[in-house]
């Protein structure tokens, strides 16, 4: 099971790291929540409450894009990176890795984030909170992927919205619905299927996007 | 005619425009191809020529030594 | 060849489309807009997929000639995602007087899909060419087909929650033979129009590869 081990050590890695410096997560509470207050001000008066609901979708995916364009910053000023990628283990452990680890900052941002919104807006069902769960896991997937990618550009942190966005549309329907929808169960199927899929994708194609 | 017509005919019309700005732009490029190979020519004709220019050295030497 | 193929096709079948065809019983004449606009949606998937088969050979070979093969298909398919969302808007003003609808399901995945190949290409210009590069773009490209159905499907899902005035179209009610035959004439034209470009432009490409390459060995 050297696998599993290889990305325990890894993850434990990126958590230690960040235990440490605490500059990710931090960031992303406060990110998170300053775009909740924003909301309050961007909504107009006669607002409907499913309205509240796509917001704070909306905050959660632009507050993943914060996480995932810090997962491979401390990688790219250390060329940590690189150095993993001519180690002898699978390279799709370190994708596996650093999903592990922005799923834990991405967490901690909705712990924040979720009571937060209901304080704010409107209460929280448990469909929301597994949609976000699941969601969480979609974004780390995708995320980490196209981080890794934006990473060896030269563009950076301008290239990771542009291609996060287009694929995380279907998470946010999914996400929405399972916080309005009268049937939120279909929504959440398709979050699940969505991270099955893509996280498949992710996993098996990683070791060609940081290879030669 | 009608204002139906008019918008198929707008369609149909922007398909078009499209291809042929298309072409426009090719006939650009092909140009710019065609510039670049007669430069590229010019520069390997006057390689040949440099290369060509060391051989009466040798000839000098066997007749002084 | 393919040129004249698709040169013929395209007209007969535009032909055919303006002047033999019957009018649509509910739409009326505004319907033919349907005979180029949905054979410029089928052949700009067409193309994604084209590119995705040449980015999976890509990362499965490691030939480099993919790449270029990729690339180029990505461009003809957002020249025709281009085309189908204009068609598109044409189409719908016609119908329903506006430019755009969230509800026409084809046309807002035709617009997920441009913004998803669009970063194809910001992703192809902030990265120094190489393997690397074609690595990451070929596997861009996959996703990218993949995104398709998953994107259809989410597009339809959300069709209930954003309650948009429904705008519906009498396209697929039993198409008359002749209207089909129209139909398939214009599709296989498009076809072999987005294949001639694509044939053009790889040639482009290919030679523009050479040229550097016979720069940089005789200076």
């Amino acid at each position: 099971m050297s696998y599993l081990e290889d990305v325990g050590t890894l993850a434990a890695k990126d958590l230690r790291l960040e235990l440490r410096s605490r500059d990710t997560v931090p960031a992303m509470l406060l990110f998170v929540v300053s775009t909740l207050v924003v909301f309050n001000f961007a909504l107009p008066a006669g607002a409907s409450a499913d309205a509240a609901y796509g917001l704070l979708w909306a905050a959660l995916v632009f507050t993943a894009i914060l996480g995932l364009t810090r997962a491979f910053a401390a990688e790219r000023e250390q060329r940590v990176l690189d150095g993993l990628v001519l180690a002898p283990s699978d390279r799709s452990a370190i994708w596996l890795g650093k999903v592990i680890a922005v799923v834990a900052f991405l967490g901690l941002a909705e712990i924040v984030a979720l009571p937060a919104f209901a304080l704010f807006f409107q209460p929280v069902s448990w469909e929301l909170v597994a949609g976000v769960a699941l969601a969480s896991v979609g974004f780390a997937a995708v995320g980490t992927l196209l981080a890794a990618m934006a990473a060896a550009s030269r563009a950076r942190e301008l290239l990771l919205p542009l291609l996060f966005l287009p694929l995380v549309i279907p998470i946010v329907v999914g996400g929405v619905g399972a916080s309005i929808a009268d049937d939120p169960g279909r929504y959440l199927g398709f979050l699940a299927l969505y991270d099955l899929i893509f996280a498949i994708l992710s996993w098996a194609s990683f070791e060609y996007v940081v290879t030669e | 005619m009608t204002s139906a017509e008019k918008y198929v005919t707008a369609a149909y019309l922007v398909v078009l425009a499209v291809v042929l700005a298309y072409i426009v732009i090719y006939a650009f490029k092909l140009s710019r191809l065609e510039r670049e190979v007669a430069e590229l020519a010019e520069l390997a004709r006057r390689r040949r020529e440099t290369q060509s220019e060391p051989e009466p050295e040798p000839e000098r030497e066997e007749v002084a030594g | 060849m393919l040129a004249a193929a698709a040169a013929g096709l395209l007209l007969l079948g535009i032909s055919l489309a303006f002047y033999w065809v019957p009018d649509a019983p509910i739409e009326g004449f505004r319907q033919r807009i349907f005979y180029i606009h949905v054979p410029i949606a089928l052949t700009a998937y067409a193309c994604f997929f084209w590119a995705a088969w040449k980015a999976l050979r890509l990362l499965w070979t490691r030939d480099q000639r993919y790449d270029l093969e990729s690339y180029t298909a990505v461009h003809m398919g957002v020249i025709f995602g281009i085309l189908t969302l204009v068609t598109g808007s044409i189409w719908a003003r016609t119908s329903w007087g506006v430019w755009w609808t969230w509800s026409e399901r084809q046309l807002v995945l035709f617009l997920v899909l441009f913004l998803f190949y669009s970063a194809y290409f910001m992703l192809r210009f902030s990265v120094d060419p190489g393997p690397r590069r074609a690595n990451m773009s070929a596997v861009y490209a996959l996703f990218g087909v993949v995104l398709i159905p998953v994107s259809f499907l989410a597009i339809r899902l959300a069709d209930e929650l954003i309650h948009p005035v429904v705008f519906t179209r009498d396209v697929n009610s039993n198409l008359v033979g002749s209207q089909l035959l129209t139909f398939g004439i214009c599709f296989a034209g498009m076809l072999a129009l987005a294949a001639s470009l694509y044939t053009n432009e790889l040639t482009g490409k290919r030679l523009d590869e050479r040229l550097s390459e016979l720069r940089e060995a005789l200076s």
